[in-house]
């Protein structure tokens, strides 16, 4: 994977522009996908119910992409426009994963909401929907706070 | 309720978001995890909030582009009573942040980078996710 020539201050302008190119190729995919429903993610969730599998259809497909991408662009020694990859560090298996994981999905079981979709649903200015973001802001600063407490 | 089975706009739709999360690494060398890029926000550290905000402004384009190219916005049908709401809001901030992830970051990019932790975790939220719905809906119905 070749590197365009870049300097520092040429790659803190474009860096932006592909999180927005990130960003708006995400929420293309998560609105055509129908992720953004909550009543979809939770039809998938209903394997008793009414079984949707729509969405593991949409986990092979972004997995079928990024898969074989990453392993090959985390094989190069930087990407394009960055000195370096910001990669999870952790790499044992600890009760806060585990923990964290069960609570997360024990909300988004409730909902059917998970935060990419939470957040793209925000432009149909539905109250609901802000006030599950508002709730899963505070959710994310308890846990801030609290992990800064105990280090 | 009715539950309708749409599998290549689901797969395509998944096409572009693993297109997202490439876009972002092989560019910026960022993982495309959104509650990893919100939380960041939070308490962002000196110059590394910009890419975050953009980020979820594409977030909010990418969702109005798809309502103006399928001529309506997508349907969102949220039936969940508002207290619900706020209990499971909660959870997900606070369980993603304790787990490091959600979907999109440790169901689609930790595994696509193999990462044991992701796998995991998916497994569980996903467990977690079902069993919490077989509960609401068919236990205490």
């Amino acid at each position: 994977m070749s590197h365009p020539a870049i300097d520092g201050a040429h790659s803190t302008r474009v860096q932006p522009l592909f999180a927005l190119m990130s960003g708006v190729l995400f929420g293309l995919g998560l609105a055509l996908s129908g992720m953004v429903n909550p009543t979809k993610v939770l039809a998938f969730l209903d394997i008793a119910g009414a079984w949707d599998p729509t969405l593991a259809f949409v986990m092979t497909g972004a997995l079928a992409v990024a898969t074989p991408a990453f392993n090959i662009i985390l094989k190069g020694s930087r990407p394009w426009f960055a000195d370096a990859f910001v990669l999870p560090t952790k790499i044992d298996l600890d009760w806060r994963l585990v923990l964290g994981a069960a609570l997360f999905g024990v909300g988004w079981g409730l909902a059917g909401l998970c935060p990419g979709p939470a957040f793209a649903d925000l432009v149909t200015a539905r109250v609901s929907i802000a006030v599950f973001v508002a709730a899963m802001i505070i959710g994310m600063l308890v846990v801030d706070r609290l992990q800064r407490r105990t280090r | 309720m009715a539950a309708t089975f749409t599998p290549l706009s689901g797969f395509l739709g998944g096409l572009l978001i693993g297109l997202a999360a490439v876009t972002l690494l092989i560019a910026n060398g960022r993982i495309a995890g959104v509650s990893g890029i919100i939380g960041g926000l939070l308490r962002p550290a000196q110059g590394d909030a910009g890419w975050r905000i953009l980020f979820v402004i594409g977030l909010w384009l990418g969702a109005v582009c798809s309502a103006a190219i399928r001529g309506g916005l997508f349907p969102v049908e949220l039936e969940t009573s508002l207290p619900v709401i706020v209990v499971a809001g909660l959870l997900v901030g606070i369980g993603t942040r304790m787990g490091s992830g959600c979907t999109s970051g440790h169901g689609v990019c930790g595994i696509a980078r193999f990462s044991r932790r992701s796998l995991v975790a998916t497994a569980v939220f996903m467990a977690a996710g079902i069993a919490t719905v077989f509960v609401t809906r068919h236990l205490l119905q």
